[in-house]
């Protein structure tokens, strides 16, 4: 008896302890729920709604994929992840992509074994100050106070620059946004700093917004983008193209609103192979024919999306910049479906 | 008459191994012990596999590479070309020193509070009671930050203190004053004057960190002040053994403690430096951040609301009879507490005091909570981060602490032993 224990238990730990093989498209459809990591508040970006519900620019992302490989985009479960939790949280497998304004870095992709597949926002690292300190640079905040959230690339880099420009300051390490945003305002802090965006949605939740300027500098680069693990790459394949697929939308002028009509009466074999009415590009990714046409119709293109969350008719006010098309000028650029 | 054989020669069979109680808990012993092999081994298989899948190795390499990010709350020389070691160092003489005084401030607050609660004052006992039931009923973590939020958001910003050419011009006075013209008090931190000493001995470097001579200096004479003022009250009771008459020792022992060091420190050209507000902040003087204030205050009521029922628990166990007979004795009862109830108490106090010491030393690990860089903060936070080595920052982290609490059991019991009742 105590044989066939010894030897239970030895097949009972092997199974547990194999690795199930990384099929996390499959593992999606079988749950009927896409998990996705989340900002745990970040107006505009990631942040519950005055109904308890997720919405903003990152959080159409996760809601395109979803459509696309579930059929509807509301079957996501987001989970609020800090600058701390997030890079763990999706190492761990506890969510299947992160899309929390995570700045693409080579060591990020490289030693931390993740995937970044897109950036959905060109960023860069800035500094919000009250108006009446009477700083117009970030050149002059020798000596100053400022708040930083603690495992970010914020962090860094602002070592990287005070060292560069030959300035002292003191930092204090936060955990999120909101603590930033306290601190801050309570004057704990001279100054706050993460991405631009971030630093212009932080400001559009303030009650009196005319009393802070965000200085002109900008002092890094901050792709921001979707990430997922290393190793499966079929899965790191949907959510990119489902991305692109929102871009391209843009570019061929297809919104939430005219993809039906588009689909019907469109010449353009490109716009037919994106839909899904000519070629089958979705069984390459073990998706069906509509996942671009469902992704689009329920979440909207990529100028509609940023529009509606932080563009410039909303509070936040966020220009497209280096954000626009490439057609016009910016760096978004969706390569071709084909 | 028949007389009972021989007992029957043992002969050992495998269902003895259960049906005999001789063997039967050893062989429990045995399997559980084959079980819970099997069960760290598949947790090691488990994480080696794990790593395997992730592509990733085992390694503490990167605690040799370049850290990249400031720590503001230091003890020791640290700027972001540091390695994550020494990050990891800065951070952990943080936890030290909160610990310390942390365990020193609990220790005072628990035995006074202790004390008090037994008071016959009905006033003070009630006071106490609602001190200790209201503090340790509250997680401790609600304390830190209630106390940091108080400090953070009640006190003036460094600009209020600025005092500006157009003010003086326009006969205003700035909105806050330093207390005692030395002391700041802001919302990110207290402001006291520094030591400084224009005569410096310099310092030893001990390859880690700087070591101030002076501070050597003046603490070597105060342990030559301790053994001058020990031999002296050595001498006084012997003196009153022998004659029966106590001489006056006051103003010599006041002697021995201040006429070195007075004189050692005007050697070395001692003089306090103020803090100065200068651009953003306060520079000069020495700078305790809230975040470290909050910590110390918070933990140490919480723990030491635990100390106190430790206290009360020690003095109550004494027997009634053992104070009456101090009485009889003639003794005062501030006597009687500290010659004949607290000695014998101790021995009551130490053991579960121990512990407390390991929970408020383990608790500074809430530091992160309001930006304290605490072992926590630097190597289980930010190098854990922006390094990605979970496992190994974790098991680094845990190793540490364990060390720290086996530390301070040690000694405690070392002390335990030192007043524990002796048997003979």
């Amino acid at each position: 008896m105590k044989k066939s224990v010894f030897i239970g238990t030895l097949a009972l730990a092997s199974a547990l302890a194999g690795v199930a093989a990384a099929d996390t498209v499959a593992d999606v459809k079988a749950r009927g729920q896409l998990i996705c990591g989340t900002n745990p508040g970040l107006t505009g970006f990631a942040a519950p709604d005055a109904n308890g519900n997720y919405q903003g620019f990152d959080v159409a992302i996760c809601k395109a994929v979803a459509a696309a490989v579930l059929g509807d985009s509301n079957k996501v479960k987001y989970v609020p992840l800090t600058g701390e939790t997030r890079f763990t949280a999706l190492a761990s497998g506890e969510v299947d992509v992160l899309v929390r304004n995570s700045t693409w870095t080579f060591s990020r992709d490289t030693d931390l074994k993740f995937d970044f597949v897109a950036v959905n926002y060109y960023d860069g690292q800035g500094f919000m100050v009250k108006k009446d300190l009477g700083v117009t640079s970030a050149k002059e905040l020798d000596g100053a106070t400022i708040c930083i959230q603690t495992g970010t690339t914020t962090e860094l880099n602002l070592a990287d620059w005070f060292k560069a420009n030959n300035i002292a300051y003191t930092p204090v390490n936060i955990a999120d946004d909101a603590e930033g945003q306290r601190q801050l305002v309570a004057g704990a802090c001279d100054a706050y700093t993460t991405d631009a965006s971030g630093l212009a949605a932080a400001r559009a939740t303030m009650a009196d917004p005319q009393n802070y300027i965000i200085l002109p500098e900008i002092i890094s680069k901050e792709p921001l983008g979707p990430v997922v693990r290393h190793g499966d790459n079929n899965w790191g394949d949907v959510v990119r193209w489902t991305y692109y697929a929102l871009v391209a939308a843009e570019e061929y002028g297809i919104t939430s609103a005219n993809v039906d009509e588009i689909a019907s009466t469109t010449q353009n074999p490109e716009i037919k192979r994106l839909l899904g009415m000519d070629a089958d590009l979705g069984s390459f990714m073990g998706l069906d024919k509509e996942w671009a046409k469902r992704a689009i119709k329920q979440v909207g293109n990529y100028g509609e999306i940023f529009a509606a969350n932080i563009g410039e008719s909303t509070p936040i006010g966020l220009a497209r910049g280096l954000n626009a098309q490439w057609t016009q000028g910016g760096l978004q650029y969706a390569p071709p479906f084909r | 008459m028949a007389y009972a054989g021989e007992a029957p020669k043992d002969s050992f069979r495998l269902s003895m191994l259960i049906y005999d109680t001789r063997y039967r808990s050893i062989t429990i012993q045995i399997i559980v012990l084959i079980l819970f092999g099997l069960f760290l081994s598949w947790i090691f298989n488990n994480i080696v596999q794990n790593l395997a899948a992730k592509d990733r190795g085992f390694s503490y390499d990167f605690l040799w590479n370049r850290a990249g990010y400031d720590i503001s709350q230091r003890l020791i020389a640290y700027t972001n070309d540091d390695t994550h070691a020494r990050a990891m160092l800065v951070g952990l003489l943080n936890t030290l020193l909160l610990a310390f005084f942390g365990c020193i401030l609990a220790t005072v607050i628990g035995v006074v509070a202790g004390v008090l609660r037994l008071s016959n004052n009905w006033l003070i006992g009630r006071l106490m009671t609602v001190y200790v039931e209201v503090t340790r009923n509250v997680p401790v973590l609600l304390w830190i930050l209630l106390v940091y939020v108080v400090l953070s958001e009640a006190m003036p910003e460094p600009k209020d203190f600025k005092l500006t050419d157009a003010m003086i011009a326009a006969g205003e006075q700035p909105k806050a004053h330093m207390i005692l013209g030395s002391i700041a008090i802001t919302n990110r931190g207290t402001n006291i004057p520094e030591p400084l000493f224009d005569r410096s001995l310099g310092n030893i470097d001990l390859g880690i960190f700087l070591v101030s001579l002076d501070l050597l200096a003046i603490i070597a004479v105060l342990v030559g002040s301790f053994f001058a003022y020990r031999a002296l009250s050595h001498r006084a009771r012997a003196l009153q053994e022998a004659t029966g008459v106590r001489p006056v020792t006051w103003w010599k022992s006041l002697l021995i403690w201040l006429a070195p060091v007075v004189i050692l420190l005007w050697a070395l050209g001692f003089h306090l430096g103020y803090p100065q507000f200068k651009g953003f902040n306060f520079t000069g003087g020495i700078t305790v951040a809230h975040a470290f204030t909050a910590l110390l205050v918070a933990l140490s009521l919480y723990t030491g609301a635990f100390i106190a029922e430790i206290v009360r628990a020690g003095i109550m166990a004494i027997p009634r009879g053992q104070t009456e007979a101090a009485y009889a004795l003639g003794l005062r009862p501030g006597r009687t507490m500290s010659l004949v109830i607290l000695p014998q108490a101790l021995r009551v106090i130490i053991p579960p005091l121990i512990s407390q010491y390991l929970n408020l030393t383990k608790n500074t690990s809430l530091a992160i909570a309001v930006s304290y860089m605490d072992l926590r903060g630097t190597l289980g936070g930010i190098t854990l981060n922006q390094t990605g080595k979970e496992l190994e920052c974790m098991l680094l982290m845990m190793a540490i602490y364990l060390t720290i609490s086996l530390i301070i059991s040690g000694v405690m019991n070392i002390y335990n032993n030192a007043v524990k009742l002796k048997e003979r």
